[in-house]
């Protein structure tokens, strides 16, 4: 039997680069998001290119209340699971607007925190299953530019270590992705050095191999572990001074 | 954002606002009442996609449907040719018309009605359109085929995005047994032999000529034509894999050539050499469809080459009766004017009477030229020629036609030009293209 895999968050670019490659590997595809309408589209679209099984269903991170009725729902429980979802959102509103700064928080931390509580559980009860977790290097140091997103893929990653103390003992594994910039919507109109930018096809082909070699913690691209130790290094009465 | 937009020969070139969409319904909302023109790819030779503010079709780029029996496809507009390929090939289907390159998308063969190799045996792309969804200047997704909103649909195939913007499109593919070429080299002396020999193989599925339009007297025209059909499974032995999608490694043109490299000697070294290479009068051999339909997408970005001013693309035709002399009197003054193409294509069309569509019955020939002083009143010569004989130019290559000349020569124009008044009445689609032919107002 074929391998089960869900991706939460399913219509992101990072998300479809994702399902295209577990598909051409012969994996069964569970998309999930808020738009069902585009989920259709996207599941006709892998079922044509990667001849891959797509199964669609409904998921909010925000709605918290319905995730463990989400989970029990699905037909077939995920050998591994992807958390892709997330959200930029705008710094300057967030200080001044309690909903977009709410919107941020929950869809990167607290949404994310919900669904993979109810989904190690049932791992754990298993003794097998692999948890992809999509963090983001703004997560390493807050910056005066992106702090509250980075506070919330900050509390993330320290989630997802956790939870990899937790499950690997029950022979659970749990991979964090730290991608820099990724050439997808959430950068449009951004102009990022290209050098430190990844298509979402290198993130997709990079977090394939650490799932088969068991990694903990990648960055993708490969740079940016030396790009944030350099940044992490800066002592803080100079980091407080810079613009960032 | 403003951003720099322009199209395969970098002519012109604005400054664009891009909206990118990914959902027909997000599209609805995203459209601000600016004066707007959807762009694909950028592999054409003009101005026909390029607006103050252009609609990016490149993510709108997923296939919704691929009926393996019946070779029926639906996708959607921003889907590139390439990924077609590489999805219907192993299933034993291919393009029903294709360019001379596979990096267009959908929305852009039917804008324009592309036509190939294969115009006289299988018409242009239009006539293997089933349906397509259109977002209109009114803001409603129409329906449109030969059955429904009719006028729509006519007025969308080489239409050049005028109507609005292309959404789904369904076609039909053609059943191919394998992904070869039985291909024909054929040298002909001169254009005298060169449309003799058109006229005596138009039973092949594929032809086309390249020509040399800068050698005189008895050599005037020197040509090889190629022929040639889908290879069958027998033809090809075992050695090959029958149905592969090979995409072969690229070289690449690494950057914009100083404008002084291409001169009359170049191009008569690169034109003497290519047709030295066929050193038989007759060659015949098996071929990947890569290298047969796409010999210069191997090469990328083999557009720079003619530096950074860019070029031209001239391709115009002529009406079967007019074509031998009307050659032979532009391919003469194009010779007499040292304005030198690397590539000159010739093809015989076959009949076709659309509404907009660039094709006719007769002789169509494509040239480059590289920008230089003197080209634009040249070319505006040759443009009178044209319409003298009865020809046409072809929209998707033109950046420089005066109105006057396409209001001569496209004769359903004011028909094209009230259907979209009815479909687009604020003119909401809008291209430079649109305002240099007074195709809006």
């Amino acid at each position: 039997m074929s391998k089960n895999a869900l991706i939460l968050g399913a219509t992101s670019d990072m998300a479809l680069a994702i399902a295209r490659k577990f598909g051409t590997q012969g994996y069964t595809l569970t998309l999930a998001a808020r738009n069902l309408e585009k989920l259709q589209v996207i599941k006709a679209d892998i079922e044509i290119r990667q001849r891959a099984k797509v199964e669609i269903a409904r998921f909010d991170a925000m709605e918290i209340a319905n995730h463990q009725e989400f989970y029990n729902q699905l037909p077939v429980k995920p050998d591994i699971v992807f958390c892709v979802f997330g959200f930029l959102g705008d710094q300057t509103k967030a200080q001044y607007d309690w909903k977009m700064c709410e919107e941020i928080l929950v869809s990167n931390y607290v949404g994310a925190v919900s669904i993979l509580n109810i989904i190690a559980n049932d791992m754990e009860a298993r003794k097998q299953g692999t948890i992809v977790g999509i963090s983001s290097v703004a997560g390493e140091r807050g910056r005066q530019s992106n702090y509250i997103y980075g506070s919330a893929k900050a509390g993330f990653t320290a989630y997802l270590s956790g939870l990899r103390n937790r499950l690997c003992k029950s022979g659970v594994h749990v991979l964090t992705v730290k991608p820099g910039f990724v050439k997808t919507r959430m950068l449009d109109g951004m102009k990022t050095p290209g050098p430190l930018t990844a298509q979402p096809q290198e993130v997709a082909e990079d977090i394939y191999n650490a799932v088969a070699n068991k990694k903990n913690t990648i960055y993708t691209r490969g740079v940016w572990r030396l790009v944030m130790y350099t940044i992490k290094s800066i002592p803080e009465p100079i980091f407080k001074k810079m613009k960032l | 954002m403003k951003k720099l937009v322009t199209n395969w020969n970098n002519y012109p070139v604005v400054e664009a606002d891009e909206i990118t969409f990914e959902y027909g319904g997000e599209l609805t909302y995203k459209l601000n009442g600016h004066p707007t023109i959807a762009h694909g790819n950028g592999r054409c030779y003009g101005d026909a996609s390029l607006s103050e503010s252009v609609i990016s079709t490149l993510r709108f780029n997923k296939i919704l449907s691929f009926d393996l029996n019946e070779g029926v496809v639906i996708c959607q507009s921003g889907v590139l040719l390439s990924e077609l390929l590489q999805i219907i090939v192993p299933h034993g289907w291919f393009l029903p018309v294709t360019p001379g390159t596979k990096f267009i998308t959908i929305g852009g063969a039917v804008a324009s009605d592309i036509h190939g190799k294969n115009h006289h045996v299988d018409g242009s792309f239009s006539r293997h359109m089933q349906w397509m969804n259109v977002l209109t200047g009114t803001g409603q997704t129409l329906t449109a085929s030969r059955h429904e909103n009719e006028d729509l649909f006519w007025a969308t195939c080489g239409g050049m995005g005028l109507t609005g913007v292309i959404l789904e499109v369904c076609f039909q593919l053609k059943k191919i047994n394998t992904s070869y070429i039985r291909q024909k080299q054929i040298k002909a002396e001169n254009l005298d032999e060169v449309m003799v020999l058109f006229a005596e193989h138009s039973d092949y599925t594929y032809s086309v000529a390249w020509i040399d339009c800068l050698k005189s007297g008895d050599q005037f025209g020197r040509s090889i034509l190629m022929l040639g059909e889908h290879a069958t499974a027998e033809e090809l032995g075992t050695k090959k894999e029958k149905l592969s999608p090979k995409e072969k490694a690229i070289l690449s043109v690494p950057f914009h050539f100083p404008s002084f490299v291409l001169n009359e000697l170049s191009v008569k070294a690169f034109n003497a050499m290519y047709y030295a290479k066929n050193y038989r009068k007759i060659m015949d051999s098996i071929v990947h469809y890569d290298g047969f339909f796409y010999p210069l997408d191997s090469i990328m970005n083999w557009n720079r080459i003619y530096g950074r001013k860019g070029f031209v693309q001239y391709q115009f035709v002529l009406p079967l009766k007019e074509s031998k002399e009307g050659l032979k009197n532009i391919i003469k003054r194009i010779s007499k004017m040292g304005m030198g193409s690397f590539l000159a294509v010739l093809k015989l069309f076959g009949e076709q009477d659309d509404l907009i569509s660039f094709p006719m019955e007769g002789y169509t020939l494509a040239l480059d030229f590289p920008m230089r002083p003197g080209l634009a009143e040249f070319l505006d010569d040759l443009d009178e020629v044209v319409a003298d004989y009865g020809g046409r130019i072809y929209l998707s290559k033109d950046a420089r036609m005066k109105k006057e000349v396409f209001w001569d020569t496209y004769a359903n124009a004011p028909q094209f030009k009230e259907i979209l008044k009815k479909y687009d009445p604020d003119n909401r689609f809008v291209s430079e293209l649109s305002k240099r032919l007074k195709l809006k107002d």
